[in-house]
């Protein structure tokens, strides 16, 4: 799990990788024809909002057909309200149909890679004898040989082999990954490439039902269900019509007091200026893109909900190792044990540590020749006998003869020594204990019986994690740091890093209990795992994202998938989540605010007749009550289209404080809510003149 | 069901408490503090005769009365109100209208507007001094009095101290004032036969 | 400089003793645990009101006693109202009320409006005016507190709300009754009259006859003004002199008015323990409030209109007021009765200058200054859920208020508290602005008249019951269409926010973050106020602009 610590960073307050140009040509021209078919009432029935608005369109087109008919006076007028309510409802559907289609350009190059392939379906474990079908009939359990060159047909679990697999069709990274039975790289995924050697994989997924059926439709936005808050805004909108919808017919009847009849087109359009269409043309492009800012990411969300839920987790379980420090730790210095010179200890060490692979062995050899010099050895001719590390033993080394060279945990190379009689100096006790309190980890190394110091291997903790940290403490979330080490040095690292809390010598239960401890508290928990013993703990977390490389029971236990493998993506999850709320509260916010300039524009025109007095409130000095009216209906429609960016893009999330952020939002979209349309509809209401339409 | 019988405990308890025992104590109290106004600070003449309510306006017509604001119920202490006309109503004009012909201030002379606008109750004992002033020549001149006179009597009947002493313009309680004026014309009359 | 005193000297009396009250409250109303002083008197309570008394009850049972009992209110006092000819205490032997007329009184007084479709003085027994309508000034007003207490408590967290029985107990007994004792003492102090007899005769100093209506006057006004009940005693309510005789019981007169719904915030702070919440609450209203009485007193301080070209010296507009109470007195009043839907009134509202008539209809269609004793509180409730959720959004969150996440059954029911109020407003006045039930009632012509309207309706929906008194408001269509929309404008406002606080006392309690929309700021306070102004003026412009708007525009 490496990953790069700066590029991670800039992507959040960025939009993520590549930014691709908000539309092409390609993508609209399609979009306005499926606005065109949105029309259809039965689905623009989901959006209450818009649904009255084409209610409304298609009536005023009937009073306009009438009067054209009759040929009464103002069915110019009529006939050039009802264009823009119909206008009004297609941008709307335009708005939708565009956040589609950028969703569906991005699937469109997945979909190249769930080209039906033909599978090598093993028919005999025993004799690996296979028969071949088209990947669409295979089943959940089946086995399939996939060599090198060939197409991976459906998601899985390698059983045997090791390969190489090309994953860029999903994941965009051109550089292979190693893929191979049991531990946390088993899992592939239907539609990915073998590279060299071959693979025997257990299908886990139905046809239809992969990883990449999934994503695409998710992208596609094809099984967009409503989020929780988005029901919730629905429902808040539908009552801001209702409430419009009563102002509106109300005031038919008091019109009359004044012997004012109001005609059915102005009523309407008065109705659809003041129900809260921007929003409503919106919101389902807002969601959408949300998805797509996501997968732009490379983190694949199984659900909106999930998405939602990241913009309110205020807890952050991180792995400590690949997250907060670099995945190896180093060897930094030799500290002898009394009357032990320390290149003595040092090329002990690097003895030690000749056959030890690891990266901290290697640290230790390299260590050893920077300080002392000291080379490496041809330790064949030495007869020399290599005792790998184990679970059990817990220590590595080498024997040279008679003499025995270990290194490890102090516990255990303790147990060594005494058990030949040797003795534990207070000062290597003193030593591994100092190692261990200032975060590092303590290797103490022993000749036989006696011990000949410790090594000190450093966790380098990465750079600009620290400031990731503030910025995640200033946005309302407390970080926790998962480790295997003790607590003691689990603190140490803590402090370091920056974190606010840690659990030291976690095991999967304990993992588990955590969140099920913060959840109960009321917390949202968001953590991040590849490994099949996380899949509890991530099944529980609220908000959890699994690694690709990780297994298939992580990825299943997940309800996000990171593509790019990289922890901290989380941060970046998060603001996504909030960026979608953020932008729906403040479309919302301007949708309202927009509509008491509106009021100013048609109340006075409407009754300017019976009660010319009002002609104080006409504060826009708008030209005729027609041209008055008229512009509202422009700028109301006119204003959906030019905010579909901001829909697309979202509101900048900005990790300050929540009442910063409020006052940002307040400012831009409600007071320039209330303004804006003031300008909007004057400049309108001129061109207009200009043109000699009023 | 049960519901039912605790609510009809319920008002038992709080019709005892509320419309029972507290108006009860009240009335007590008021007996004891209050005997006088808690009948309506009646005002009666030598005679013991009420003639009317420290508290209400009467009806006065006659020159030789200080004549109270115009009443929207002409004064009925039995069914009250305002006239609720709205400024913009072309009645409450022509009412004006109507008053200041009646009060005929003299050439240049501001009518003070308390005596042009109706009161919410059509009750208000009050006038402002000034709308005194501006009546002094004519009741001092039905009842035979200087104006010196007259006046004297009105500065000696101001009302509403606290407004006063705030920094307010001073009331004249009207019927008290007229009370005052008939008492000082009968010791004139019963001292000049 | 008086102009500037009275209001000052009101609202700073006011303020002081709305803190110690809102301390005094909390204590009465929901005593800090059992082992208090307070449990004797919670045994009595039981005793006497039987089992039903003792348990604490889930929103909806709470719901149910409450809507029992005030049925209960409604019936009886139907009862009296058209029997009273046969009660005791009628030494004016006044005769039964119409039935819609007593349906449409009985549903104003059950529902803490207090719109009067009568007179007083000319309509009713002492009877009726003690046990019936003074009755329920006390009860009704318990009732708002007990359910702004039983609020207060589900948002400390508490699923069950209290019982509703026992808070009305409390709420009569502990908190009403005191009050109105004192209160009635000092108005017999200053000269109200307090007696059971009947009217006096006096003979004028001009010989006519003057019959002079009175009656126990002081204990009804108290209770009238302390519970936000606002019926007057006579028909022109406090602007009778012997409903407010002087300067000074105008004065406490006001004071009173204020006072409980300005405890009450600080009590709702103490329940919930988010003191500073409520403090921001308190400072939305006030400011709300400064802003009207300054726009009122100032609006009301120029003459009227009506003495244009006329030979009057220039005044502030004196009809329909007193003079007994000083300059800004009837602004301040009016402002102060409308915003906490009191609705008594010490200047006739339809003589008010067209701009400061908006004033009063706007507290009414807002109804969350202050508002009624209680229920102010919880219809501010509603502004404050809608702001939290769009502004909770605008930082990124699921919007949460007071640690609950507010989602879809929340905002439905919001939404329905939301829309019952201007639906009630908007509606009537169509349909009678409309037809002739309204148009053939009017005192006023033009915009005056459609105002009248509103104002009629606004009064109703906001249970606040003044009015523009001129409308010939005694017909069937008025007393029935206002009877209806009082009732529902009772308790639609009550149990709507009451099932919130149940659904969101249900919920886990989320913890507070530096990510989380604090509800203690001065920014909440802020974007509370644009909320309430924004959807004010969204549901009400049209009404603002065809009535008092026009008509002022209409002076030239």
């Amino acid at each position: 799990m490496q990953l790069d610590v700066s590029t991670s960073a800039s992507a959040a307050g960025k939009p993520f990788r590549k930014e691709r140009s908000l539309f092409t040509a390609r993508m609209l021209v399609p979009a306005m024809g499926q606005a065109v078919r949105m029309f259809d009432p039965w689905s623009m029935a989901r959006n209450p909002v818009m649904f009255i608005a084409e209610l409304g369109a298609a009536l005023t087109t009937l009073v306009t057909v009438s009067a054209i008919a009759t040929g009464s006076d103002g069915s110019g007028y009529f006939l050039a309200i009802s264009v823009w309510l119909w206008l009004t409802v297609w941008f709307a559907n335009f708005a939708e149909a565009v956040a589609e289609a950028r969703g569906r350009a991005q699937a469109a190059s997945l979909r190249k890679a769930r080209q039906d392939v033909t599978a090598h379906r093993v028919v005999d474990q025993a004799t690996l004898q296979v028969e071949d079908v088209p990947a669409s009939q295979l089943t959940n359990g089946n086995l399939v040989r996939v060599s090198a060159g060939e197409t991976i047909p459906a998601d899985g679990e390698v059983i045997e082999g090791v390969a190489s697999v090309d994953e860029s069709a999903i994941t965009g990274e051109s550089a292979p990954v190693i893929r191979e039975s049991g531990g946390d790289r088993s899992a592939v995924t239907g539609g990915t490439r073998v590279l060299s050697d071959h693979l025997v994989i257990r299908v886990t997924a139905k046809p239809g039902e992969s990883f990449l059926d999934r994503m695409i439709a998710m992208i596609e936005g094809a099984e967009r269900q409503k989020t929780p808050n988005e029901v919730a805004l629905t429902i808040v909108l539908a009552g801001f019509t209702l409430i419009f919808l009563m102002v509106c017919t109300t005031l038919y009847p008091i019109a009359r007091y004044f012997d004012v009849t109001i005609d059915v087109p102005t009523l309407v359009a008065l109705l659809v200026c003041l129900i809260p269409t921007t929003i409503g043309a919106l919101l389902a492009a807002i969601g959408i893109a949300g998805m797509a800012r996501l997968s732009q990411a490379n983190v694949m969300a199984m659900s909106g909900r999930a998405v939602e839920a990241a913009g309110d987790v205020d807890v952050l379980l991180l792995d400590k190792t690949g997250t907060i420090t670099l995945g190896n730790r180093q060897a930094t210095e030799f500290r002898p044990a009394p009357g032990v010179e320390e290149r003595q200890l040092a090329d002990a060490a690097q003895l030690a540590s000749l056959a030890d692979e690891t990266p901290e062995g290697r640290s230790i050899v390299v260590l050893a020749k920077e300080q002392f010099n000291i080379r490496g050895r041809k330790l064949e001719e030495q007869q020399a006998e290599f005792v790998n590390f184990t679970a059990r033993t817990r220590m590595s080394g080498v024997n040279l003869g008679e003499q025995q060279i270990r290194k490890g945990a102090a516990d255990v190379v303790r147990r060594f020594v005494e058990e030949q009689r040797g003795e534990f100096p207070n000062q290597v006790v003193h030593d591994v204990d100092t190692i261990a309190r200032a975060g590092g980890t303590p290797l103490v190394v022993a000749e036989n019986a006696r011990v000949l110091g410790t090594i000190y291997l450093k966790d380098i903790v990465k750079g600009g994690i620290k400031e990731r940290f503030i910025e995640l403490r200033r946005m309302g979330i407390k970080t926790v740091m998962i480790t295997g080490d003790n607590p003691k040095t689990a603190a140490a690292i803590a402090a370091e890093a920056g974190v606010d809390d840690f659990l030291a010598e976690a095991t999967p239960e304990a993992k588990l209990e955590l969140i099920r401890q913060y959840q109960r508290e009321g917390h949202l928990v968001a953590m991040t795992g590849d490994g099949t013993n996380d899949a509890p703990a991530l099944a529980q977390a609220d908000v959890a994202v699994a690694m690709n490389t990780g297994t298939q029971a992580a990825k299943e236990a997940g309800n996000m998938v990171d593509l790019d493998s990289n922890p901290t993506k989380l941060i970046d999850v998060v603001s996504v989540g909030k960026q979608m709320l953020m932008t729906r509260g403040a479309l919302t916010t301007f949708s309202v605010a927009n509509d008491v300039a509106k009021y100013f524009a048609i109340i006075p025109a409407i009754f300017m007749v019976a009660l010319p007095q009002l002609e104080v409130l006409n504060i826009m000095h708008l030209a005729t009550p027609h041209s008055a009216i008229l512009s509202a209906v422009i700028f109301n429609a006119v204003v959906i289209p030019c905010l579909i960016p901001v829909a697309i893009r979202g509101v900048r999330y900005r990790a300050v404080g929540a009442d910063a952020l409020l006052r940002r939002n307040l400012l831009i979209y409600g007071l320039g809510g209330l303004i804006i349309p003031f300008v909007g509809i004057k400049l309108i209401d001129l061109v207009l003149v200009g043109v000699g339409l009023a | 069901m049960r519901d039912v019988i605790t609510s009809m405990r319920l008002f038992v308890l709080t019709i005892l408490v509320c419309s029972v025992a507290y108006p009860v104590a009240i009335l007590g109290f008021a007996e004891l503090m209050a005997p006088q106004s808690r009948q309506g600070s009646l005002l009666r003449d030598s005679a013991g005769t009420v003639v009317g309510s420290r508290l209400l306006a009467q009806s006065f017509t006659q020159p030789r009365y200080f004549w109270p604001r115009p009443s929207a119920v002409d004064y009925n202490a039995s069914a009250t109100g305002g006239s609720n006309l709205s400024p913009t109503n072309p009645v409450l004009a022509e009412r004006a209208r109507q008053s200041i012909e009646r009060l005929s201030p003299g050439a240049g002379e501001l009518v003070p507007a308390d005596l042009v606008s109706a009161s919410g109750s059509g009750m208000d004992p009050h006038i402002t001094l000034a709308a005194a002033i501006l009546q002094l020549p004519r009741v001092a001149a039905a009842r035979n009095l200087s104006q010196q006179q007259v006046e004297s009597v009105v500065r000696g009947h101001t009302d509403a101290p606290t407004i006063v002493s705030l920094g307010g313009e001073p009331l004249v309680n009207v019927l008290e004032l007229n009370l005052a004026l008939d008492q000082l014309t009968q010791q004139s009359a019963d001292n000049n036969p | 400089m008086l102009e500037v005193i009275i209001p000052a000297l009101i609202i700073a009396t006011s303020i002081a003793l709305a803190w110690p009250l809102g301390r005094y409250m909390r204590w009465a109303m929901d005593p800090a645990g059992p082992g208090t002083g307070r449990l004797s008197f919670e045994r009595v309570a039981v005793g006497v009101l039987g089992p039903k008394a003792e348990h604490t009850q889930h929103w909806k049972r709470y719901c149910l006693s409450m809507l029992s009992f005030n049925l209960l209110m409604f019936v009886f006092v139907y009862l009296v109202l058209t029997t009273q000819q046969w009660l005791p205490l009628n030494p004016e032997n006044k005769g039964p009320l119409e039935p819609s007329l007593a349906f449409n009184t009985a549903a104003s007084f059950t529902s803490n409006t207090n719109l009067q479709h009568y007179s007083g003085e000319v309509s009713l027994s002492y009877f009726s005016q003690l046990f019936a309508l003074m009755w329920l000034q006390f009860v009704s007003a318990a009732t708002g507190i007990a359910a702004v207490t039983a609020l207060s408590r589900g948002l400390a967290g508490h699923a069950q709300l209290g019982n509703f029985y026992q808070d009305l107990t409390r709420a009569t007994t502990l908190v009403l009754l005191p009050l109105a004792t004192i209160w009635a003492v000092l108005m017999v102090l200053l000269g109200m009259p307090m007696t059971l007899e009947g009217a006096a005769v006096a003979t004028t100093l001009e010989g006519a006859t003057q019959t002079i209506a009175r009656g126990p006057v002081a204990a009804f006004v108290a209770i009238k003004q302390l519970g936000t009940n606002g019926g007057g005693f006579f028909g022109p309510n406090s602007t009778h002199p012997f409903e407010n005789p002087t300067f000074w019981t105008n004065v406490l007169s006001n004071v009173a008015i204020l006072l409980i719904p300005m405890a009450t915030v600080w009590m709702f702070g103490r329940i919930t323990h988010r003191l500073r919440h409520a403090g921001v609450l308190f400072g939305v209203m006030l400011t709300l409030y400064l802003c009207f009485v300054a726009c009122a007193s100032l609006l009301e301080s120029q003459p009227t209109a009506a003495f244009d070209g006329l030979p009057v010296a220039s005044a502030m507009n004196l009809e329909g007021k007193e003079l007994r109470f000083g300059p800004t007195a009837g602004a301040t009043w009016a402002v102060s009765t409308t915003a906490t839907s009191n609705g008594s009134v010490n200047a006739m509202h339809d003589s008010l200058n067209p701009l400061t008539g908006l004033l009063p209809m706007a507290g009414m269609w807002l109804n969350v200054v202050f508002g009624g004793v209680g229920v102010g509180l919880i219809n501010l409730l509603i502004f404050v859920i809608t702001a939290v959720f769009l502004a909770g959004m605008m930082v990124g969150r699921t919007p949460e208020y007071l640690t609950r996440k507010v989602e879809t059954k929340e905002m439905k029911l919001a939404l329905i508290a939301l829309l019952a109020h201007p639906l009630f407003i908007l509606g009537g006045t169509a349909v009678f602005a409309a037809t002739p039930w309204g148009t053939e009632t009017l005192n006023n012509p033009g915009s005056h008249g459609l105002s009248e309207i509103i104002y009629e309706f606004s009064s109703a929906a906001a249970n606040n019951g003044s009015g523009f008194e001129g409308l010939g408001d005694n017909t069937v269509p008025w007393n029935v269409s206002t009877g209806l929309i009082m009732l529902l404008g009772r308790f639609i406002p009550i149990i709507a926010p009451l099932a919130i606080v149940g659904s969101l006392a249900a919920k886990r309690a989320t913890p507070e973050t530096a990510g989380t929309f604090r509800t203690d700021t001065l920014l909440f306070g802020v974007v509370l106020m644009g909320a309430v102004l924004i959807v004010g003026a969204l549901l009400f412009l049209p009404l603002a602009m065809l009535g008092p708007i026009a008509e002022q525009l209409s002076i030239r």
